[in-house]
């Protein structure tokens, strides 16, 4: 530790979080040089093989891109494919994807909250230990969670993978009195929720403030799920403090670039590092949470988001998620309510010869997809921008920020377990999907 | 496939779940268990599953990667598609006493085995401005290409039902009872009614392994084969149906080169396709 020479930490394959990925941190004296996220997931060129697919063939290909949100690459697809194809699917339809998301973001989001991520503000190793003593706890996490996968599974047909999206709509659309056990179901989940929110409350979080710009789509009138418009908020005294641009335009904002170390891509926001996920949604959209919702952020501190509060603290991310899950149950209800069978279970969408662009809030952020059509449906061209690779330089910058921060502590100098633990606790705040990043992470210190 | 079980085990047997090229669909289905996530970690210790629990000690990060083993059982995700994972399932074999593969990928080289059809630098170079900065093999082969395998679970996912089902039977040390039938036999279970008979929807139950419980036809929506090939699927008679239902030349050919597209057993699909469209449909 005291020695001025290079040190290196790796971190091989970081533990609790999807996918798989490396850090490698150099430290020279007592700062930080280098923070390297390398995703080394093997490629698996879902963009490659899609072309020469028909139109009606990316929601189920792309859904396999990523196990724990598929329905968000089901969405994403469909939007995308419809767009280039002219055609709008609104009404009790687009009401009834909404509705199979929420139970996306509800599964989700739970699982993280819960099974990733809980464990490290407890001190415990992972859920089984946590469980050892707070048995009721867990069990109330997977009620949750199950609830989320019951709507997957009845609108869906099963939680991973669902069958019953396609292009222009369903397979099959449920009669109201099919949804009906789930209202119930979410009753009692909305009360587990609010639970959690105030649990998670209580977590102990390390007083941090990240800069990143941050990036959601936005939705005036509701929380952004599954359709809006790109929006960016400055970090602060970094230019305007909200701006909008169309989805046609995204790849003009958008720049993906490529580093030696990773199978994942980067990318940045007019060319600065920016954020996507619950942060950047709760900080655009916060002021059309349902009022149970708002309530729940209020009092778990989180400000009022009505009057357009923002977290910038990563580690309160998980707050930020139990409120969202609030947020999704609530929609859910909503929904269900309100649901009137439609006449036809899909629209018909007839190809032609275009391009089109589609992005929906996946639970981990914003994913956008593009298409570009033959006249007989026929694809030339695919392009994927999932909400990881997005993260990724921003997620370095964190894990950079904590390292940095523990060096400066005063007191014992940190070992490499020790700052091991802090760079995975800050790779966790962002709930990173690294197989949907389509790619792996290996923590590395290096010091000099 | 199936080995000879060994003699029930009886001390409290331990668990590992592995990653390969995958999605992580099939190793969430184990966190898709909730009744029973926690009863079964009562009865059987979680030693090595990197996305729930972490590996501690001083080789910490030897064990993430490799665990310490041996393990009773090893349920393995994902297909091969690099170099090292190649020497890493070498390894994972070697400290397992029963492998199971869970999943299209590890079972059938997963839809990343799409690949094997073209040149894989075509791929890298359509996906990546720089490709030389990706390591990757020319295929993408399932598990048992590489080492022994116990037991194969299919499915792209696979079911949860069917999951317990196998690792009860490894606790117990019995042969899972997994069925090798058709989705037929699944649809007619669950009192759907044909839906090629009925609509004439194209649909691949008849040569489609069993397991997912017939959803789709149930959903309206013909079998797409995510779960494989069922035991001898009789291709030739498939495929004149699906003509007769009126999928043309290159959409069977799409249809069978999804998730499961390395199956041997699909190999002949391109030659019975095209000879099947030199005659009219019946």
């Amino acid at each position: 530790m005291n020695d001025r020479g290079t040190r290196v930490l790796r971190l091989d394959a970081l533990a609790r979080v999807e996918g798989e990925a490396a850090l490698h941190l150099r430290v020279a004296g007592d700062s930080v040089a280098e923070t390297r996220l390398r995703i080394y997931e093997p490629p698996r060129f879902f963009e490659a093989f899609l072309i020469g697919r028909g139109h009606t063939e990316p929601p189920d290909i792309t859904a396999r891109i990523c196990g724990i949100c598929p329905v968000a690459y089901q969405m994403s697809a469909c939007q995308a494919i419809e767009n280039a194809c002219g055609v709008t699917v609104d009404g009790p339809l687009a009401e009834l994807r909404r509705l199979l998301y929420c139970g996306e973001w509800i599964e989700s989001h739970t699982l993280h909250i819960y099974l990733l991520h809980a464990p490290d503000f407890l001190g415990r190793a992972d859920v089984v230990e946590l469980a050892r003593d707070q048995r009721a706890v867990v069990e109330r996490g997977l009620r949750i969670k199950q609830t989320g996968n019951a709507i997957l599974e009845q609108l869906g047909g099963r939680p991973i993978h669902p069958v019953n999206v396609r292009v222009g709509g369903f397979y099959r659309t449920p009669g109201r009195e099919e949804l009906r056990p789930l209202e119930e179901r979410l009753r009692q989940a909305r009360e587990d929720a609010l639970e959690t929110v105030r649990w998670v409350a209580t977590f102990d979080f390390p007083d941090v403030v990240c800069d990143h710009d941050l990036f959601a789509l936005r939705d005036p009138g509701r929380y952004a799920i599954d359709s809006g418009t790109p929006a960016v908020m400055a970090a602060q005294g970094q230019g305007p403090a909200l701006r909008e641009f169309n989805l046609a335009e995204f790849e003009q904002h958008i720049r993906e670039g490529q580093v030696p170390h990773s199978t994942a891509r980067t990318s940045a926001l007019d060319g600065r590092r920016y954020l996507t996920g619950p942060l950047a949604r709760y900080a655009i959209n916060g002021r059309w949470l349902h009022p149970v919702a708002t309530e729940a952020a209020r009092e778990a501190g989180l400000g009022d988001p009505l009057t357009g509060a923002v977290c910038q603290n990563p580690f309160r991310s998980i707050v930020v998620r139990a409120v969202e899950v609030v947020q999704a149950i609530e929609e859910a209800l909503r929904i269900i309510s309100r649901y009137e069978r439609p006449p036809r279970p899909a629209v018909e969408v007839p190809p032609r010869q275009a391009a089109g662009t589609g992005a929906t809030e996946a639970p981990r952020g914003l994913l956008y997809h593009r298409y570009a059509l033959t006249e007989d449906g026929t694809l030339t061209e695919a392009r994927i921008i999932p909400p990881t690779a997005q993260n990724q330089t921003a997620i370095e910058e964190d894990v950079r920020k904590a390292v940095q921060a523990r060096l400066e502590t005063a007191g014992p100098p940190a070992d490499d377990e020790e700052l091991t633990h802090v760079c995975e606790r800050a790779i966790r705040n962002h709930d990173p999907c690294i197989s949907c990043a389509a790619h792996f992470l290996d923590v590395t210190v290096e010091r000099t | 496939m199936v080995t000879e079980l060994g003699p029930a085990i009886r001390t409290r047997p331990t668990l590992a779940v592995w990653k390969f090229a995958s999605c992580d669909g099939c190793q969430l289905t184990l966190l898709d268990c909730e009744d029973e996530l926690l009863g079964l970690t009562e009865r059987v210790r979680i030693d090595h599953f990197v996305e729930m629990t972490p590996a501690e000690g001083a080789d910490r990060e030897r064990a993430r990667l490799e665990g310490r083993g041996p393990y009773d059982l090893s349920l393995v995700e994902g297909s091969i598609s690099t170099a090292e994972d190649a020497e890493r399932i070498q390894h994972v074999r070697h400290i397992s006493r029963y492998l199971v593969t869970i999943g299209a990928c590890a079972t059938a080289g997963g839809i990343q085995a799409l690949r094997n059809f073209v040149d894989v630098n075509d791929f890298l170079a359509a996906v990546y401005a720089q490709p030389e900065y990706i390591a990757t093999l020319e295929t993408s082969t399932p598990i048992s290409a590489h080492v022994p395998v116990d037991f194969e679970l299919r499915g792209c996912p696979i079911d949860r039902r069917q999951l317990l089902e196998v690792i009860n039977a490894y606790l117990a040390g019995r042969k899972p009872q997994i069925s090798n039938h058709s989705v037929c036999f699944e649809c007619k279970r669950r009192g759907t009614t044909c839906i090629t008979v009925a609509h004439g929807t194209p649909c691949l139950g008849p040569v489609t392994h069993a397991g997912c419980g017939a959803i789709c036809p149930a959903y309206g929506r013909g079998c797409y084969g995510c779960f494989g090939p069922s035991s001898k699927p009789n291709l030739r008679a498939m495929i004149a149906q699906l003509r007769h239902d009126g999928m043309s030349e290159r959409d069977i050919q799409r249809v069978f080169r999804t998730f499961n597209a390395a199956s041997p057993d699909y190999a002949p699909v391109p030659d019975l396709a095209a000879e099947e469209q030199q005659s009219p449909p019946a």
